[in-house]
C-alpha cells in the first residue's frame, strides 16, 4: 500500500502512542504479578512452608505388640505369632483377575475374602497392598513363594496375630481378640488412632476385653514423606511404641486342661479355687470352642454350629451361668440357724417325708422320710424337711444375709465377661422386684436352694472356700501384671462363730466319708487328702401332686433339658484345706452320681498336681478310674462329645 | 521510489543477514528456554527424560525455524498472511472432524513426526492477517464501521472454532490479541469503550438476574461459574490445583528451596507440573528471586520487540511485531496469574518454558517473523 508521507507520519505517531499505552498497561500488569509474587513468597512464605510440610509429612502408626498371657507356671496361653498373609498390589499385578485365578489353583481362597478384596481394590490407590488371604499356613506361603514368577503383584507378608495354643481350654477365661469393627468404634467416645489401623486386633470377650487397656500398649509412630497419592517415599524418623503388659493368670494350664477334658461330653462347669489365696486354679465351662476361629474371623457355618448347639458352647457357665444351688445351699441355712442360736447341732427334727406349711406340703426327696435328724445326719443324707423347719424358724432375711456373707448373691469382681451376681433373695427383694409379699413357702424353697435362689459355679466355689477357711476368700484371676504381684484374695475372718462353722464342716466331712453320706461313693481314701463335700440336685421343673402320687419320673426317663441339674461342692484336705471345688452338670441328674465323681477327680488332680495314684480312690472304683485316666491323658483335642442317647 | 524498491536496495542480503539479526533477542529466548530445560530436568527427578531432552531437541528445531523465517524478507510474510490465515482456519475445521482427542478436547492433528495444534498457529496467523489488513487499509477508513466489522469477523470466526474444541484459554487469548492489534492499528477508542461497557453490562445483568424471575442462566451454570471464579469453594476438586500451586509457590520463600529440592512438585502435589504449572516449580526451587528473574527476562523480550516495532517505518512490521509481543505477553500473564491464584485455571502454558512442541515451534516461528522485520526494516 502506498501512502503519502503525511499519512504515514500520522499513522506512525498514532501507532507510537498506542504502542506506548499498551506497553504501559503491560508494565502495570507485570508490576502486579511481581507484587503478588512478593506477597506469596516473602510475606506469606512461612505460612505456606508450614502447609507444604503438612502436605508432605504423614504420621503412620506402628501397632504396639499386644501383651501376652501366661498361666501361673509361665505356660503361654495367649501369644503373638507371626501371621502370614497374601497381598496383591494392583499396579504390579496387571491383570488382577488372571493372577487371582492362578493363585486359587495353588492355595484355597475364600470367596468372601476375595469379594472384600475386590471392593477394597476398587477404592484404594493401585500401589497399596490389598489382603487376599489372611492367616495362611506356612506350606501355602511356600507354594506362593516358589511360584512367584507366575504371580506378578502377589507377595507374602508377615505380621503379628493372636494365637491361643491351648485352644478351647481357655476360650471362656481369656476370651479372644478380633479386628476392630465399626460397632466397637461406635461404642467408644474418643477412639485411639491406633484402632483405625485396618485389621487391628482388640479384645472382644473375656480377659482380652476386660484388660484391653493393659494388653493393648501404646502405639508408636513414624513420620514418613508421602507424595500426593499417599505413596511412602522415605521414612524420616520413628518413635517406638510401648508393648502391652504381660498378664500372668492364677490358673494352672495343665489342671485347666484336665478339668476341661473331664467335663467333656457334658454341659457343665467346674471351678477350682485355692482357699488360702483365692487363686482360681481352674475355671472351666463345657463344651468350649476354639477361640482361634474368632481371631481369624469365624465362618458362618462354624458360627451357626456354635449358636445352635443346645449345650451352648459360647456361654461361660462358670461365671455367667446361674443355677438353683439345691442342697449345696443347706450349709448356709444351717449356719444361719446356728448363728441365730435357734437350734443346736444336736437338736433333732422329725422327718416324715414332708412338712406341711399351711395347706401345702413340702416334700423331702425321700418319700418315706428320714426319721429323727440332727445337723450332721441331715446334711449327710441331705434331708430336706430338717432345713424347711430351720428356715421357717430363722426367717429368710437371716438366711439371705448369711448367703451374702459366704459369697452368694454378690458379684465377684473378675476380669471376665458377664460375671453373674446370682440371687440370694430376701423379703425386701421380692416386694421390690415382684411387688409381692414374701411367703412362708418361698422360705421353705429357699432353704434347700430352690425357688428364687440362684448361684454360679464360681460363687459355689467361693462359698466352699469360705466354709473351709472361715475367711472372706475372694477369687483372683490375675496373679501378676508385668511381673508385679496382684493383691491376694485371702480375706478377713468371717463374722461367724468358729464352733458353728466346725459343726458344718464336720457334717460336710460325713457327706463324703460316712457310709450313709450322699457322696460316700466319691470319697478320697488317702488319709492326707480327706475331702468334705455336699451334693446338690436342683429341679428345673415342678413335680405335680399327681406325678408324686404315681411315683416321680426318674431323670433317665426325662428329656435332657428337663432333667435335674447335678451339683457338688467340696474342699480338701479336711484337716488343712487347700482347694475348694464346685461342679455343676447341667441336667446331669443327681448330684451324687453326676457331679461328685467329677469334683473328686478334679480335686485329686489338683492336690497331687498331676495324675493321682490309684490308691487315692476307693478300691471298687480303681479299674474304672484307670481306664478313665488312660483316656484323659495326653492331648484330647478334638474332644468328641457322645451323642445325647449315649448318656441315658 | 516505491517502498519496495527502497527496501530491497537497503536491506542486507545473503549471509550478511546473520549480522543484522537481533542477537540480544536470540540470547533472551535461549535464556528463557534454558530455564525451561532446567525445570523440566528437575520435575523429572533429575533426569533428561522424559521431558527435558525432547524439549531441547524441539528448541533446536525451533531455532532453525526461527532463522529460516528470519531470513525470508518480511514482505513475503505479509503477502502470505491471508493464505496462512485461511490455511489455519481449514486446519481448525479439520480438527473438528479428524483431530485426535487429547486432554479432553479435540486439539491436535497428528502429522506423524509431531502433533500440530492449529489453535497455536492461529494466534500468529491471525495477527499476521490483521497486520496485513491494516497495512493495506487507507488511514481514513480505519474507524469506519464496515472496516471495523471486517476484522472483528476475522477474529471471531477462528475464536468460535477454538471455543468449540473446547479450549477457553486459547479463545480468550485470540480475542484479546486480535482486539489488541485493532487498538494498536488505531481504531477509534470509542469502539473499545463501547465493547468493554457492553461486556461489563452483560456480566452485571447475568449476575444481577440470579435468584430473580428473569434469571438468565440455570442454577447449575451459576454454580459452575462460582467454582470457576473462586476455586477455594471446592478444595479437593477444582480448587485443589490452585491451593497446591499457591502452597508450592509460597513455600519457596525469598530464595527458594534450591535446585531439585522442591518437595511439592517432586511429590506430585502439583498437577501438570511439567506444563501449565511449571512456574510453581521454578518459584518453589528458586524462590522470589527466580520468579522475578524470569519475569524480567520476559519483560526484556517485550522491550526488544517494542524497540523493533517503533524503529521500523514499515507498518506491517510494526503491527506484526507488537502483535506477536502482545500474544507472548498474554501467554505468560494469564499463566502466571493462574498459578498465583489471580485468575481461574484455563489451561494456558508458560511460553518457552512449559513442555510442549507446537507452542514452542509456533512461538519460535513468530519470533522469526519479528527477526525478519528487524533485518528487513527500511533503512
Amino acid at each position: 500500500m502506498r501512502r503519502n508521507p503525511k499519512e504515514l507520519g500520522r499513522l506512525q505517531k498514532r501507532f507510537t502512542r498506542r504502542a506506548l499505552f499498551v506497553g504501559g498497561l503491560q508494565a502495570v500488569f507485570m508490576g502486579g504479578l511481581a507484587m503478588r509474587m512478593r506477597y506469596l513468597q516473602v510475606e506469606q512464605a512461612d505460612q505456606f512452608r508450614l502447609l507444604a510440610e503438612e502436605n508432605r509429612i504423614n504420621i503412620r502408626l506402628i501397632p504396639p505388640k499386644r501383651g501376652e498371657i501366661f498361666d501361673r507356671n509361665g505356660k503361654i496361653i495367649g501369644q503373638n505369632t507371626p501371621s502370614y498373609r497374601i497381598v496383591i498390589v494392583r499396579e504390579d499385578a496387571g491383570d488382577v483377575d488372571a493372577v487371582i485365578a492362578n493363585l486359587s489353583k495353588l492355595i484355597p481362597l475364600q470367596e468372601e475374602e476375595l469379594e472384600r478384596a475386590r471392593t477394597e481394590m476398587r477404592r484404594s490407590a493401585p500401589f497399596l497392598p490389598v489382603t487376599l488371604a489372611d492367616q495362611v499356613t506356612w506350606e501355602d506361603i511356600s507354594k506362593v513363594a516358589i511360584n512367584a514368577p507366575a504371580l506378578p503383584g502377589i507377595t507374602p507378608e508377615v505380621g503379628l496375630t493372636r494365637h491361643y495354643p491351648r485352644y478351647e481350654d481357655f476360650a471362656h477365661v481369656v476370651g479372644y481378640v478380633g479386628p476392630v469393627s465399626d460397632y466397637d468404634l461406635s461404642k467408644m467416645e474418643d477412639p485411639e488412632p491406633v484402632l483405625m489401623i485396618p485389621r487391628f486386633q482388640i479384645g472382644k470377650v473375656g480377659l482380652e476385653a476386660k484388660k484391653e487397656d493393659l494388653l493393648r500398649g501404646k502405639a508408636g509412630a513414624k513420620r514418613v514423606e508421602v507424595n500426593a497419592t499417599g505413596r511412602i517415599m522415605r521414612e524420616l524418623d520413628r518413635r517406638e511404641g510401648q508393648a502391652g503388659a504381660d498378664l500372668q493368670l492364677t490358673v494352672d494350664a495343665d489342671l485347666q486342661q484336665y478339668v476341661q477334658a473331664r467335663l467333656s461330653g457334658e454341659s457343665a462347669a467346674a471351678v477350682v479355687i485355692d482357699v488360702e489365696t483365692g487363686d482360681l486354679r481352674a475355671i472351666c465351662s463345657a463344651p468350649s470352642f476354639d477361640p482361634n476361629l474368632f481371631v481369624r474371623g469365624i465362618s458362618v457355618a462354624d458360627y451357626r454350629a456354635l449358636i445352635e448347639d443346645k449345650y451352648r458352647p459360647l456361654s461361660n457357665k462358670s461365671v455367667q451361668g446361674t443355677y438353683p444351688p439345691g442342697s449345696t445351699f443347706k450349709m448356709i441355712t444351717a449356719m444361719a440357724a446356728l448363728e441365730a442360736g435357734i437350734v443346736g447341732p444336736n437338736d433333732t427334727v422329725y422327718c416324715p417325708g414332708f412338712l406341711k406349711v399351711g395347706s401345702r406340703r413340702f416334700h423331702c426327696w425321700k418319700r418315706g422320710g428320714h426319721g429323727h435328724m440332727d445337723l450332721e445326719n441331715s446334711l449327710k443324707q441331705s434331708c430336706d424337711v430338717y432345713y424347711y423347719d430351720l428356715a421357717l424358724k430363722v426367717g429368710i432375711d437371716r438366711i439371705s444375709e448369711m448367703a451374702r456373707t459366704f459369697g452368694l448373691g454378690i458379684r465377684h469382681d473378675l476380669p471376665m465377661s458377664a460375671v453373674a451376681e446370682g440371687l440370694a433373695p430376701n423379703q425386701d427383694w421380692k416386694s421390690r422386684v415382684h411387688g409381692q409379699d414374701w411367703l412362708v413357702g418361698d422360705t421353705a424353697n429357699a432353704s434347700i436352694g430352690q425357688g428364687y435362689m440362684l448361684a454360679s459355679p464360681l460363687q459355689l466355689a467361693v462359698m466352699s472356700a469360705r466354709i473351709a477357711t472361715g475367711r472372706s476368700v475372694t477369687p483372683r484371676l490375675v496373679k501378676s501384671i508385668n511381673g508385679v504381684e496382684q493383691p491376694s484374695g485371702a480375706g478377713e475372718d468371717l463374722p461367724v462363730n468358729r464352733n458353728n462353722l466346725q459343726q458344718v464342716q464336720k457334717a460336710m466331712f460325713a457327706v463324703s466319708n460316712d457310709r450313709r453320706g450322699t457322696a460316700y461313693r466319691s470319697r478320697i481314701i488317702e488319709d492326707l487328702y480327706r475331702m468334705a463335700g455336699k451334693t446338690g440336685t436342683s429341679q428345673v421343673r415342678n413335680i405335680t401332686a399327681a406325678e408324686r402320687a404315681a411315683g416321680v419320673i426318674r431323670n433317665e426317663d426325662l428329656p435332657w433339658e428337663r432333667r435335674d441339674h447335678a451339683l457338688f461342692v467340696c474342699f480338701a484336705p479336711f484337716d488343712k484345706p487347700k482347694y475348694a471345688v464346685s461342679v455343676v452338670v447341667e441336667h446331669g441328674g443327681g448330684g451324687s452320681k453326676a457331679a461328685a465323681p467329677v469334683a473328686r477327680d478334679i480335686m485329686l488332680q489338683a492336690l497331687y498336681g498331676g495324675t493321682p495314684p490309684l490308691e487315692a480312690y476307693p478300691v471298687a472304683d480303681r479299674e474304672r478310674i484307670k481306664e478313665q485316666q488312660k483316656r484323659l491323658e495326653g492331648d484330647h483335642r478334638p474332644r468328641a462329645r457322645p451323642d445325647e442317647k449315649d448318656r441315658a | 521510489m516505491s517502498y519496495l524498491e527502497h527496501a530491497v536496495k537497503s536491506t542486507p542480503t545473503g549471509f550478511r543477514k546473520v549480522l543484522y539479526l537481533n542477537w540480544p533477542l536470540v540470547l533472551l529466548l535461549i535464556s528463557v528456554a534454558s530455564a525451561g530445560f532446567l525445570m523440566l530436568y528437575s520435575v523429572a527427578g533429575g533426569s533428561f527424560m522424559p521431558w527435558a531432552e525432547p524439549q531441547m531437541e524441539r528448541f533446536g528445531l525451533g531455532l532453525a525455524v526461527m532463522f529460516i523465517v528470519a531470513f525470508v524478507p518480511i514482505w513475503f510474510w505479509r503477502n502470505m498472511a491471508l493464505l496462512a490465515y485461511l490455511g489455519t482456519v481449514v486446519l481448525l475445521i479439520l480438527v473438528e472432524f479428524m483431530g485426535t482427542v487429547g486432554m479432553g478436547a479435540q486439539r491436535w492433528i497428528d502429522l506423524g513426526f509431531m502433533r500440530l495444534q492449529p489453535s497455536e498457529l492461529m494466534k500468529i496467523t491471525l495477527v499476521m492477517l490483521l497486520a496485513a489488513y491494516y497495512d493495506w487499509l487507507p488511514e481514513h477508513k480505519t474507524s469506519r464501521p464496515f472496516w471495523v466489522l471486517l476484522p472483528v469477523l476475522i477474529i471471531l470466526f477462528p475464536t468460535f472454532l477454538v471455543l468449540k474444541q473446547p479450549d477457553l484459554g486459547t479463545s480468550i487469548l485470540l480475542l484479546a490479541a486480535g482486539g489488541g492489534l485493532m487498538f494498536l492499528a488505531g481504531v477509534h477508542w470509542a469502539y473499545f469503550a463501547a465493547v468493554i461497557a457492553a461486556g461489563v453490562g452483560l456480566v452485571t445483568a447475568v449476575f444481577k438476574s440470579r435468584g430473580t424471575d428473569w434469571q438468565l442462566l440455570k442454577d447449575y451454570q451459576f454454580k459452575r461459574i462460582d467454582t470457576f471464579l473462586d476455586p477455594s469453594t471446592d478444595p479437593l476438586g477444582a480448587g485443589y490445583h490452585i491451593t497446591q500451586s499457591k502452597i508450592a509457590l509460597g513455600s519457596g520463600g525469598w530464595s527458594g528451596r534450591g535446585f531439585m529440592q522442591g518437595t511439592q512438585s517432586r511429590l506430585n502435589f502439583l498437577p501438570e507440573k511439567h506444563t501449565d504449572f511449571i512456574f510453581t516449580t521454578l518459584a518453589e526451587e528458586f524462590g522470589f528471586v527466580g520468579g522475578i528473574s524470569l519475569l524480567a527476562l520476559y519483560a526484556l523480550i517485550l522491550i526488544f520487540c517494542m524497540v523493533t516495532a517503533l524503529a521500523t517505518k514499515d507498518r506491517f512490521s510494526s503491527l506484526v511485531t507488537l502483535g506477536i509481543a502482545l500474544n507472548f505477553f498474554l501467554f505468560f500473564a494469564v499463566n502466571m496469574s493462574m498459578v498465583m491464584g489471580l485468575a481461574p485455571v484455563v489451561g494456558v502454558p508458560l511460553p518457552m518454558v512449559s513442555y510442549g512442541g507446537s507452542a514452542m515451534l509456533v512461538l519460535m516461528a513468530a519470533f522469526g517473523i519479528v527477526q525478519s522485520a528487524h533485518i528487513h526494516r527500511p533503512r
